[in-house]
C-alpha cells in the first residue's frame, strides 16, 4: 500500500515537472494572437529574438528584440509584441516605436513560468506583420506569475 | 506603490546630432503579478508599472505596455536618433496611480 502510494505519487511529480510539449499553446495565447493579427497571416522570421536556451530561474530571463529597419516615414516598424504560450498571462509587453527611435530594438528581462515557446510579433508600418518564435528551457519557473 | 529609490538612467556622456544612442532604464519596482497569495491565502493585488513613455522635448520616441511577465525592477533598453540638444523625459505609471518622472539632458557635442 504505501509503496504503491509512494510510485504514484513519484509518478505525478515526474509528470508535472516534464519539459511542456513543443507547440503547447495556452487558450489565452492563442485569443492574444488572434486580437493582434486579425485576419493577417504573419511572416516568418526579421525579427531578432534573443533569448537563452536555457536557463536556471524564470524570474530575470534577459530578452532582446530588434527589426532591421531604416526607421524613415515609409518604411518603419510601429511596434514589437512579445507574448508567452504557457505563463498565466499571454501578453508580456508591448514595445512602440517612432521614427525618433533610431531603430526598432529594446532590451528587457521576463519571467517565464515554466519551460515554453516565446513569440515576437512585429507591426510594420505597411500593416503587415512578422513572427518568431524561441524555445526557452526553464528548470525552476517564474515565481508567482 | 511608488518607487522607493529614483529609477537609474543611462545615456552616453556625448552624443552628436543624428546619431543613434541606448538608453537604458532601470526602474525599482517588484512587479506583484496579481496571481500570488499570501501566508493566510488571501490574493495579493496585483502591482505592477504597467505603461513607461520616452519623450524628446514633448515629441513621443518609444513606449512599452508591460505586463506581470516582465520581470521585478522592470529593465528596459531602447535607442533614440538624436535630433539636436535636447532632454529626454522618461515616465514610469503603477497600477497603484504612483507616476515616476526623470528628465535627462543631453550633452549634444
Amino acid at each position: 500500500m504505501l509503496g504503491a502510494g509512494a510510485l504514484s505519487l513519484a509518478a505525478g511529480l515526474i509528470e508535472t515537472t516534464a519539459p511542456a510539449h513543443a507547440g503547447e499553446r495556452s487558450a489565452q495565447y492563442n485569443a492574444a494572437l488572434r486580437a493582434l493579427l486579425g485576419a493577417a497571416t504573419p511572416r516568418d522570421g526579421g525579427i531578432e529574438l534573443d533569448l537563452p536556451d536555457a536557463v536556471e530561474n524564470g524570474d530575470y530571463v534577459p530578452v532582446a528584440l530588434a527589426v532591421p529597419s531604416p526607421m524613415t516615414a515609409q518604411d518603419h516598424v510601429k511596434a514589437i509584441h512579445l507574448l508567452s504560450t504557457l505563463n498565466p498571462r499571454a501578453h508580456v509587453a508591448t514595445f512602440r516605436f517612432t521614427l525618433l527611435s533610431g531603430e526598432a530594438r529594446v532590451t528587457s528581462r521576463m519571467r517565464l513560468a515554466k519551460t515554453q515557446d516565446v513569440v515576437a510579433i512585429a507591426e510594420l508600418g505597411d500593416g503587415t506583420f512578422l513572427k518568431a518564435l524561441r524555445r526557452v528551457d526553464v528548470k525552476i519557473g517564474g515565481c508567482g506569475i | 506603490m511608488a518607487m522607493k529609490k529614483p529609477p537609474r538612467i543611462k545615456v552616453p556622456h556625448s552624443v552628436r546630432t543624428g546619431e543613434v544612442i541606448e538608453v537604458k532604464t532601470l526602474a525599482t519596482h517588484m512587479m506583484e503579478t496579481g496571481n500570488r497569495k499570501d501566508a493566510e491565502g488571501n490574493v495579493i493585488p496585483r502591482d505592477i508599472i504597467h505603461n513607461f513613455t520616452a519623450a524628446f522635448d514633448g515629441t513621443p520616441v518609444f513606449s512599452a505596455e508591460l505586463g506581470p511577465g516582465i520581470a521585478a525592477n522592470p529593465y528596459i533598453a531602447f535607442y533614440l536618433k538624436v535630433p539636436g540638444p535636447g532632454a529626454l523625459t522618461l515616465t514610469w505609471r503603477d497600477d497603484s496611480g504612483a507616476t515616476t518622472v526623470e528628465r535627462v539632458e543631453l550633452n549634444v557635442v
